[in-house]
């Protein structure tokens, strides 16, 4: 399950960075990549642990498996690197600071959405 | 390279290092009873560490398909990372979720670059 989950994430990554190799200088792909995949397991940790009594092959598939590989922090990492020994300090540390703000500002919005989505639904039923 | 061989080396290197990634955790996470999420910070910097050396290296685009796009991009997580971070603050422990943001980044680099000096050693 993680596995298959884990291999679907990653070639969804891998298949961004073929479509939209990040001009040299910001690796925008990556970026999106990992601000998205937290704003998905936001939404999903909220829906499979406080909503919907989800099987238990759900979180090993979406969440460890599928988003777990669909986002990367090595690759993080290794591009802070090779933008400042490239010559690019200071893309280094925007980069650098911004991927963990806008990260942790999208996991935050995926789970507070999706509560509030699931109190409206929750009054209307 | 053909797109279809690099694809199929990123899904095999990621078929291994998701489960890695579980595994490890839960053999970490097992062996303390203490909050914070070692298990994910252990396996970023583990990570971390052999991309740096890869990159560093001059390997070929199927072995960075395998090892670095598939292998260390599975092993390692941000969407993880960040759902811990957020739980240790929502739980009330804001200086642990600060600790983990912290250490994780500035771990991680440090990891990188040890895996990069590495590789230059190595490599000539």
């Amino acid at each position: 399950m993680i596995a298959a989950g884990g291999v679907a994430g990653s070639l969804v990554r891998y298949g961004l960075g073929v479509l939209f190799p990040s001009a040299p200088g910001f690796p925008w792909t990556t970026l999106f990549i990992n601000v998205t995949g937290c704003l998905l397991i936001g939404v999903l940790m909220v829906a499979v642990t406080e909503i919907w009594a989800a099987p238990s092959w759900v979180r090993p598939l979406l969440g460890v498996g599928v988003l777990g590989g669909y986002t990367t922090f090595s690759t993080y990492i290794a591009d802070v690197g090779l933008l400042f020994a490239g010559g690019a300090p200071l893309s280094a540390l925007v980069y650098l600071v911004v991927t963990p703000l806008l990260a942790l500002a999208a996991v935050w919005a995926g789970t507070t959405a999706t509560r509030a989505a699931a109190r409206r639904l929750g009054r209307r039923a | 390279m053909t797109g279809l061989l690099t694809a199929l080396l990123v899904a095999a290197g990621a078929a291994v290092g998701a489960p890695l990634r579980y595994l490890t955790d839960r053999l970490i996470q097992s062996r303390h009873d203490n909050v914070f999420p070692w298990g994910t910070f252990g396996v970023n910097l583990a990570g971390s560490a052999l991309l740096g050396f890869l990159v560093a290296l001059p390997a070929d685009d199927a072995v960075r398909a395998l090892a670095g796009t598939g292998f260390c991009g599975a092993l390692t997580t941000y969407s993880t990372f960040s759902y811990e971070t957020l739980r240790l603050a929502e739980d009330g422990a804001r200086l642990a979720a600060a600790a983990n943001v912290v250490a994780s980044v500035a771990g991680g680099l440090g990891a990188g670059a040890c895996g990069m000096l590495l590789a230059r050693a190595v490599g000539g």
